[in-house]
């Protein structure tokens, strides 16, 4: 017999299931995928006397066995099928204090499939100020169940959950209700043609394909008992909801009592101000404003910690390991390509940071709530507007919170528009293209460079709302779109589940994405740093023969370039070349395309090494100035205003970025739709930008 | 029809006034709003909307939920006036 048991929590979303999790798990926890899909799978041990391990699956949040979401879908295919290995000995049921009335309907659901249950009653610590009382024995007797009262804020009860689950073997699995009286005859004949099985878990097979699709995983063939219509069975599931309900009234009757006179609520003044018609919306631009300021401003200290660590570590292998391929390949390709993936870090950190706790506290149901009638015009929806500001910061952890949207296609077209915003990468390049090409002067006080900077900002917002419009209408949806959002009561989130939140979303982002930026960094590296022929290959003889004045260190930047230029990637930049030409690039440019498709920021390291600039001084000015130099062989310069706001378009509108393609493949679980990105995104610059500068030229 | 009745629904509830669930249009309403506690016979009020009246901020039965006004003109009540 196995030592571990398996336990599920289920719960209705913002019943603290997952500070329940976090509570009986600790840092014993792991989150993953569930296979073929991008729902997010956590399971943890918890330790029980005895030497017993409880393996602990933190099922998505949902509020009925009739799935509406891929997340709740999980749930129920989880249920229904004893075969799985996760197939729970015990159930969990977490319930909020304050809600038991709806969260009981779960569980009477749960109890039905006679799988083992304890009910958790979470929040107790609010029973007080609620005026809320409860006769646990009467709810034990009348629930067929036993319950532990839980406070995760206070720490109480956790001990209660363990003992239960220990003792698993002792809880009923006598159901609440019988289901079958909804439709007595229809479940009769039911259970003649499936003797063997659950009239419950059949009706559950037969309605999913109503509610929600095709089931992948069951175990049930039901596809030849078909004899009521949709609209018949979705009928027979309001009845059932509806007996449901008559069955928790009567229990909560007796087991609950509740004195109003008692409740004190902070949610109603809360709520006055911060959904209001004026105010709520000042309230959260002001909160935006300080998310941005202290993304900018905080992170950039251990971004540059980070990066200069990298910068010396690279040169440190450089110096200290024997001159080599393999000495190159860690030092420009490896550690730069980590080195790439670390700088996203705190980024990445300080947002997840401000989101759980904008979410924990209740406060981004509000921001919904408020957000949702003008997001709507454009295919998406209030809950798309989290995704769209954290697209500032960077389009990963942005695309990484688009999960909550329930609506499969809301969620793709914002995951699809979110790039268009602009993040931080492209800020290095806009800064040097505009202080080359943008003259100086003023209109209106504000400085034309300035007026730049901030119209770009606003066209990559705009692009994300129009390609969202245009998406809209492309897009065929196979299941219909409703918005319904619970409005939580207020709270202080809890420092651990804030914490493990960041810990977790950062894992995530360094361990998926960065495997694929790791493999393309060093795929630029091995395309730069090699080429076919003499050229390549002899570039310091040839070097040496044409230049004879020069000092060492400059013949050194001369010779990096010759070989650049005949690397494999010199090669593609002079293919390439016809097709940028029209837009106003030369061949170099070229080449920091398709290298900044790795990265945007990429753009500016690598016109600094094809303009020779030596690594001894790239001072921003110095590659400025030399860029500012740069002339075709007729004399004309290569950066001009045409071609300056050419490019500044381009990587306005350009889908320059792996990391990004790695995680919407992740998310979207497929290659589609990071193509149709790539594509998509690349020609809409491409159009753009030939229009500009052949416009201005 | 019935013309002679007054028909309300949640659409047209003002702010701070209730009403009793009397009917739902059930072939367009989603389960899951039966399931959140929007089941006739239960009390609703508006707590408060968004510009455009849309979406609607509710309190069905001790659950506080939006929705969106489409749904909300799904969902017929009996008006309770105010005392």
């Amino acid at each position: 017999m196995s030592k571990q048991i398996n336990v599920a929590l289920i719960g209705n979303p913002n019943t603290g299931k997952t500070s329940v999790f976090n509570a009986l798990t600790g840092l014993n926890q792991k989150v993953g995928n569930y296979p073929g899909i991008t729902v997010e799978k956590k399971e943890g041990i918890c330790k029980l006397p005895r030497g017993v391990k409880a393996h602990i699956l933190d099922l998505p949040g949902t509020y009925s066995l009739n799935a509406s979401s891929l997340d709740e879908n999980v749930v129920i295919e989880l249920l229904l099928n004893k075969n799985d290995k996760d197939f729970p000995d015990v159930a969990i049921i977490v319930s909020d204090v304050e809600n038991l009335k709806r969260n009981l309907l779960l569980f009477t659901q749960i109890k039905d499939l006679k799988i083992p249950t304890i009910l958790v009653i979470n929040m107790a610590d609010r029973m007080n100020r609620k005026g809320i009382s409860l006769d646990i024995p009467y709810l034990e007797q009348h629930l067929n169940t036993k319950i532990a009262l839980v406070s995760t804020r206070k720490n109480s009860g956790i001990q209660d959950i363990k003992d239960l689950i220990s003792n698993y073997r002792e809880l009923s699995v006598q159901p609440c209700l019988d289901t079958s009286t909804i439709d007595s005859s229809y479940f009769e004949r039911l259970a003649k043609a499936f003797p063997n099985q659950e009239p419950y878990k059949l009706w559950l097979v037969i309605t999913q394909d109503v509610n929600f699709g095709k089931m992948t995983r069951q175990e049930l063939d039901v596809s030849k008992f078909q004899t009521k219509s949709e609209g018949e069975l979705k009928r027979l599931q309001q009845k059932e909801t509806i007996k449901r309900y008559q069955f928790i009234n009567k229990v909560l009757k007796e087991g609950q009592t509740i004195d109003a006179s008692k409740a004190t609520s902070l949610r109603a003044k809360f709520d006055r101000i911060l959904t209001h018609k004026v105010w709520g919306y000042v309230i959260f631009f002001i909160i935006l404003l300080t998310i941005f300021q202290a993304i900018y401003d905080w992170a950039s200290v251990p971004m540059d910690l980070i990066d200069s660590s990298f910068v010396s570590l690279a040169e440190w292998v450089k110096d200290t390991l024997p001159a080599g391929i393999f000495t190159n390949l860690l030092a420009e390709g490896i550690i730069a390509g980590i080195g790439g993936v670390a700088i996203f870090i705190p980024q990445i950190a300080f947002l997840f940071l401000f989101i759980s706790v904008l979410e924990e506290s209740g406060y981004m149901s509000r921001v919904v709530f408020l957000m949702d009638r003008i997001m709507r015009r454009f295919g998406l929806s209030g809950k798309s507007v989290v995704p769209l500001i954290s697209g500032t910061a960077c389009a990963i952890p942005a695309i990484m919170a688009t999960r909550n949207i329930e609506h499969w296609k809301e969620r793709l077209i914002t995951i699809l528009v979110t790039p268009f915003t602009t993040c931080s990468a492209r800020l290095p390049v806009y800064l040097i293209i505009i202080a080359l090409v943008i003259p100086e002067g003023r209109f209106l006080g504000l400085s034309y460079q300035a007026l730049t900077l901030m119209f770009l900002y606003l066209i990559g917002f705009g692009m994300a709302v129009f390609s969202a419009y245009i998406l809209d209408k492309i897009l065929k949806s196979n299941h219909k779109s409703f918005f319904v959002i619970e409005m939580p009561g207020y709270k202080i989130p809890l420092l651990k589940n804030v914490g493990i939140t960041v810990l977790e979303k950062t894992k995530s982002f360094v361990f998926e994405a960065g495997k694929i930026i790791l493999a393309i960094s060093i795929i630029l590296w091995v395309l730069a740093s090699y080429g076919p022929g003499d050229e390549f290959n002899n570039a310091e003889a040839i070097v040496n023969s044409q230049h004879t004045t020069l000092n060492n260190l400059e013949l050194e930047d001369k010779i990096a370039a010759h070989k650049l230029e005949h690397s494999y990637i010199g090669i593609i930049g002079k293919g390439i070349e016809p097709a940028i030409k029209p837009l106003g690039y030369d061949w170099k440019i070229g080449i920091a395309l398709v290298t900044s498709f790795a990265a945007r920021e990429v753009f500016v390291g690598t016109l600094a090494t094809i303009y020779s600039v030596g690594s001894a001084d790239e001072a921003d000015d110095t590659i400025k100035n030399k860029m500012a130099a740069e002339v075709y062989s007729n004399g004309a310069k290569v950066f001009t205003l045409a071609s300056g706001i050419s490019l500044l378009l381009f990587y306005a509108f350009a889908m320059q970025c792996m990391s990004t393609l790695a995680i919407v493949k992740r998310e979207t679980n497929s290659w589609k739709w990071p193509l149709t990105q790539l594509i998509g995104m690349s020609a809409i610059a491409y159009v753009v930008a030939l229009i500009a500068f052949q416009f201005m030229k | 029809m019935n013309l002679n009745k007054m028909e309300f629904t949640i659409a047209d509830l003002r702010k701070g006034e209730r009403g009793i669930i009397s009917d739902i249009s059930s072939r367009n309403i989603p389960l899951k709003l039966l399931e959140m506690g929007c089941l006739p016979g239960n009390e609703v009020e508006l707590l408060q909307v968004a510009p455009f009246a849309d979406p609607m901020y509710l309190n069905i039965n001790g659950s506080h939920l939006a929705i969106r006004k489409e749904t909300a003109a799904l969902i017929f009540i009996d008006k309770l006036s105010h005392e």
